[in-house]
Order: structure tokens, then sequence, then C-alpha cells
């Protein structure tokens, strides 16, 4: 029954973004379908021109992308190393962050539990938030009224970030005021909840910064979650509804197992989209002279925000390789949450 | 990104438009129609202008006076029709490069060319051996704003500001605060001290008021990084006015147009003549007093005079910004276009400039800045 190549496709079409919300007859093509094998092959094979052409391009392509990737790592690698040979602070353990180049003293730590506690809170808000909608377009919305909604939720992903920065500013802060409030006198003995370093009446907070984060998520993991869950084999569905089960029942025993690693790896593509996340961060967190301290209602910055914050005083090569030494840092960390998820992914092929 | 400054950068375009339709009517009558302010300095109305020279000019630097720079930029295209500036708001630091490199007719900047630093040697080589002058064409007062629901009123001295600023004063029950607002003690709370996080010529100038009138208790550096060392940092003024605008307790230093978009409440300032509160004729009386540092027609200001200055009426806390320019070397057409945009600057668009937030020129300044404008050659 568990087709293996039929398993491995949510996989495949997660990342590549393949056609969305297709038919049924679309569907039984795709968990039916082997796999076709690479053009390469073929090209090889037969030697036609266009088969060359397009084999070459494809090539050339995927060449074109590993040079990138390593060409973003060397420079900033050798924009790095300068300031991290001069700098008195731990670049690593520091908490302080000092990039005078007179006076180089500066750590990444304070910056990457921002980073890190701001998008782990953003992705516990979004990730159930989007499994809700994605099993929603795919297993209960009427087909008619699934496609536009599907294009609604795709929509929020065309809003530019310093939008959600903006509102999150202007509108959500002052409208979270209150309950962030409320939150913190009521629930503060939660640690996540104790009195942050600036005022959680301003609401300029990484509760405020996290809430946005998660709906600027909900697009990304839902398109995913929903291309996966779309796939599931209408043989699973129609013999689990055979055997009587309910809704609920269905979506439990056939949906979420088959697309479960879709959905984490969705989910781990939002992450790095929420560790990367820049100005919308920048608008609304406030910045503050004390360290981090594990509260949703602190400041601070994020690695993206500090380094866009201070891009305007990039007039010294020294000083601007420290920031360039902390989005390698961030650079080092969406990497290995890209490859966290693919682990993931790769683990539940093989026992299911 | 800046939504308040836009609107009131819309305000400006408004009463730019305004001045327009009423200048269809009389056409000497320009600026005294549209200064609503009750006894503000009025600036003298219109000058003789000699339009010509370089069509297209070119400026570049402070983003502290781009609000003014689009009134003087829509009074100058009104007045020589066919004229025009483009001013690229990239801050002060591009400003001077791009002037001492000669990319721009003149530069805009929040200080004077700093000799320490090469910029008077640069800019006198970009001028062909004359030196630059610094003419401090924009005056912009940064209003200390607050919230707190208890205190309909609040006036602060320098000394306290600066105490309150480096976290010397953490409380608004604090009694060096119910002393200088009539010995009436406000309900303990905690202040909240909001600073602009990013880089700011604003923060600059707040800095060195504190330092100037803070008779001592400022012991950190000025610059454009908030030193103070207390509070959180909001993104650029919009973000500082969201701030405290929503937290009770908060304090924060700002441009006057963000105080009165918002609509917060301002502290008025008593520098040992008694409080004083913000409005264009206080501020102006500040910057007549101030005290010019510069020799000649260079009007350089001695900040430090301004901002320690006890003259009774005076709301010191203003922020100057100059225009930087050649006293000669231009070539004959730019120097006709720069100085009629600059004389258009001082005198019609003045009357725009309140609503944009900025103060008008008092009189007595203004005649010392057209001198120096026609000495321009």
């Amino acid at each position: 029954m568990s087709d293996r190549s039929s398993l491995r496709r949510p996989a495949t079409t997660a990342t590549s973004g393949g056609p969305r919300g297709g038919g049924v007859t679309d569907d039984e093509q795709f968990a039916e379908a082997p796999i076709p094998s690479p053009p390469s092959q073929s090209a090889a094979k037969h030697g036609r021109l266009g088969d060359r052409v397009f084999a070459g391009f494809a090539t050339g392509a995927g060449v074109f992308m590993v040079v990138l990737i390593a060409a973003i790592g060397i420079f900033l690698l050798i924009q790095a190393i300068p300031p991290l040979a001069d700098n008195k602070a731990s670049f690593l353990f520091s908490r302080t962050w000092n990039a005078d180049p007179a006076d180089l003293n500066f750590g990444v730590l304070d910056l990457l539990l921002v980073t890190v506690f701001s998008s782990v809170f953003a992705l516990v808000i979004a990730m159930p938030v989007s499994l809700g909608i994605a099993l929603f377009l795919t297993q209960y919305a009427p087909r008619r009224a699934a496609r536009p909604l599907a294009y609604l939720v795709d929509l929020l992903a065309a809003v530019p970030s310093i939008i959600y920065g903006l509102w999150g500013l202007e509108v959500l802060a002052p409208a979270l005021s209150g309950f962030s409030v409320w939150l913190n006198e009521n629930l503060g003995w939660i640690p996540i909840f104790a009195d942050g370093n600036v005022s959680a009446q301003i609401g300029q907070t990484i509760f405020v910064a996290g809430i946005v984060l998660a709906v600027m998520l909900l697009p990304i993991i839902t398109a995913v979650s929903r291309e996966v869950f779309d796939r599931t084999p209408t043989p699973h569905l129609e013999g689990a509804i055979a055997l009587g089960a309910t809704k609920w029942e269905v979506i439990r025993t056939t949906v979420l197992p088959f697309g479960r690693p879709g959905y984490i790896s969705a989910s781990m593509l939002g992450l790095g989209r929420a560790l990367g996340e820049t100005i919308a961060l920048l608008i609304i967190l406030s910045t503050t002279t004390q360290f981090f301290g594990w509260s949703l209602f602190d400041g601070g910055d994020t690695i993206a925000s500090k380094i866009a914050r201070a891009s305007a005083e990039f007039n010294d090569p020294k000083a601007a390789g420290a920031y360039v030494a902390a989005g390698l840092v961030l650079f080092a960390l969406t990497f290995v949450v890209n490859a966290a998820a693919r682990a993931i992914v790769a683990g539940h092929k093989e026992y299911e | 990104m800046k939504i308040n400054r836009h609107a009131s950068v819309l305000g400006a375009v408004l009463a730019a438009g305004a001045l327009v339709l009423s200048a269809c009517g009389s056409d000497n009558n320009t600026a005294g129609g549209s200064t609503s302010g009750a006894g503000a300095p009025a600036p003298t109305g219109t000058a003789q202008v000699d339009c010509g020279g370089k069509k297209a000019l070119t400026a570049e630097g402070s983003t502290a006076q781009k609000g003014a720079m689009e009134a003087f930029i829509a009074a100058y295209g009104q007045k020589c029709q066919g004229y025009q500036l483009a001013y690229n708001p990239t801050g002060s630091g591009n400003g001077v490069k791009n002037f001492t490199g000669g990319q721009v007719d003149f530069g805009g900047s929040d200080s004077a060319l700093k000799k320490d630093k090469g910029e008077v040697d640069a800019a006198a080589k970009r001028c062909k051996g004359n030196p630059a002058w610094n003419l401090p064409l924009v005056f912009g007062p940064v209003a200390i704003v607050y919230n707190n629901k208890d205190a309909q009123e609040l006036t602060l001295t320098g000394e306290l500001a600066a105490k309150i600023f480096s976290g010397a004063i953490t409380d608004w029950s604090d009694p060096a605060i119910a002393a200088a607002n009539g010995g009436k003690a406000l309900p303990a709370k905690k202040i909240t001290v909001v600073f602009r996080a990013d880089e700011s010529g604003t923060t600059d100038n707040f800095q060195k008021y504190l330092s100037a009138a803070g008779k001592g208790a400022w012991t950190k550096d000025a610059g454009k990084k908030f030193n103070g060392g207390v509070g959180q940092g909001a993104q650029g003024s919009a973000g500082v006015a969201d701030a405290v605008a929503a937290g009770d307790g908060a304090i924060a230093y700002a441009e006057w147009s963000y105080a009165q978009d918002k609509n917060l409440a301002m502290a008025k300032i008593d520098s040992g003549s008694g409080p004083v509160e913000l409005n264009a004729q206080t501020a102006g009386v500040a910057i007549q007093s101030a005290k010019v540092k510069g020799t000649g027609n260079d009007l350089e200001l001695d900040l430090k005079s301004l901002y320690s200055s006890n003259t009774p009426g005076a709301y010191p806390l203003v922020l100057a910004t100059y225009e930087i320019v050649c006293s000669k070397g231009y070539d004959a057409d730019t120097a006709k276009a720069v100085k009629a945009f600059l004389t258009v600057a001082a005198t019609d668009a003045q009357g725009q400039l309140q609503e944009a937030g900025y103060v008008p020129l008092p009189n007595q300044f203004q005649s010392k800045l057209l001198t120096a404008i026609q000495a321009i050659s």
C-alpha cells in the first residue's frame, strides 16, 4: 500500500513549489505515476541538440546555485576575518556588541538568542494555525471555495515585510497593549511572561514582533502543507472512509501521517524565513541596553535587524566586518535549520 | 516607512498648494497669509529674487531638513518658474562628502564643517581656494515629549532632563521633579526613557543640549548614538512617537512635527528664567540669542551658547542645520541659481515652515543670512 515513490513526492514538490491545488485527476496521476528518469541521462543517450542544450542549461543553473552559495559564504568569511582577529571579546559567547573600529568588542550571543527565541515563538503560533488552514482548504472547504481561499492565503506572502512592520508598530502593538500587560501581571511567574527589559505596555517587544512574524509565516507553511495534504493518495482516503472513519479519523489516520514530513519541512522553511526576517523586526523591536532575559516582553535586536539598523554607519570596513561576522552566524544557523528539516524528512521516509 | 513624516510632508505640500492659490490674487503677500502663530517672529514676505542661472540645482545631506527643503523647493519653483532643485536626504555625512567632492551644488548638514576632520580644507579646495560658509538656514525644535496621565503639564530644567535621560532619576514621584513643578509631587510611576535606536542628528543635538544645560549632570558623550544607558530604543522618530503615545510613564525627545502629529504632551523647559513652552516664537527667541562662532559671513553657531542660554522666553532645545555653500568659486550660472534659491528659502518659503515642524527665521537673523547669501559669487 505505502508505495515509496508516492511518499517521496511531497518533499520534492514541497521545495520546488510545483502546481498548486490541482484537481482530483491530477492528484491521482501524481500519486500513481512512477518517477521519470532524470533528463540528463536521456540526453546522453540520444544526444539530440535540444536535449543537450536543455541538459546543459539545467546543469548550469544547478552549478550556478552551488557556486552562488559558496561565493556568499566566502564573501562573508573574507569580510569577517579581520574584525574577528581584532575582537577583544569572545565572538560566540559575549553578549555585548561594540563595533567601534577603535575598540572592537563584539559578541553575537545576545543577538542569536533573540533571533532564535522570536523565531521559535513565531513558529509555535504559526504551525498549528497553518495546519488548520491547510486541512481546511484541502479536506473541509468545498473545492470551489478552496481555490480562491488558497489564493488569499498566498496573497499574504505578497505583502512587503515593511508593511507588516508598520502594521505591527502602529496597529498591533497598541491593540495588544492591554493584553500584554495582563499577561505580564497575571502570568508573570512563567518565565516567558516575566517583566521584560522594555515596556510591555508600549509593545515594541518580542511578543508583538513574534506575532507579526507568525502572520508572515502563515502563507509559506500553509502553501506547502496544502500541496502535501492535497496529494494524499485517494485510495488511502477511500479505504479509511470505507472502514467507517469519521472525517477527523480520516485526517488523523491518512492525511496527517502522509503529510507529516512535508508539513515539518514546510515549517522549517518558515523558520528559515523567520530567522532572516529583517525590516519588520527592525521597525517593531525596541533596542535596549540590557541583555535578553528569556521574556517575551524583552526588546533587543535579532542578527538581521541589528545589521540593518547599523547599515547606515558602514563606512569603516572593520565595523562593517563585525556585522558581516554576525551575518555569517545567521547563514550557518539557517544552514543547520535546513539540514535538520532534510534530516527529519529523510528519517520519516525510512520507516513509513 | 514613516507615515507621520509623510503626513507632515503632505501638510507642507498642501500648504504650498494653498500658497499657490492665494498667490493668484496678490503677488506680494505670500508669507504673511499662512503664518498663523500669533506673535511669531514674522519673516518678511517676499524679496527681490534674481532668478536665473542653472536650471536644475542639486543638493544633498541632512535628513533633518528634508521637510523644510521640500517647502523651499516648492517656493523656489513658484517664484522662479522653470527652475528647480533636487534635494537628496542621505544624511549629513554624505552631504558634506558630496559637496566637497563637487558632486552637488551645496550640502545640508546638521553640524558645521569640522576643521580637525579636514572638512574645512576639503571644502576650500572644492570652492577653488575660497572658504565655504556654514549658513544655518533651517531650525527644527526638539520637543521633550512625555506620557503621564497624572501630569497635564510638566516643566523640566536642563539638569533634570540630564538626570532622567541618564537614569539618575527613575520615578515620576522624584522630589526633584516636584521641585521644578511648583512642589507638587506626582504619583509614583516608573519613568520609561525612549530613545532613537538608529543614529540620528537629533540624538546628537539632544545630548549636546544635555551636556551644555545639564549643569554637570550629563556625564556621557554626545554623538549620534544615544549614550544615556537607560530605557529602550525605537526606530526613527515615528517609532519614538508611537512608543511615547502608547506607554504611560514614557518620556522621549522627538522633532516637533512628530510631537504635533501624535498630539504628545511636550515638557516646558526652565533654563533659569521660568518655564518656557515650545512654540515658534520661543524657539525664535532662542535662535536670536545664539552667538555666531564663524567669522564674517560664515554663520557657524555656537551651540553651547544656544543650549545653555537662559534668555527669558527662549526655548533653547533647537536643532540647527546648515546649508554649506562656497563663498566664491561657483561658475556664474551656478552662483546665480544658488543665490536665488537660498534667497527664496530665507524669505518667501519661511511662511510654510511652521506647518512642517520648523521655526521660521527671526528677523534679525534673517537679515544676517541674506547678507551672506548676497555675498556669494
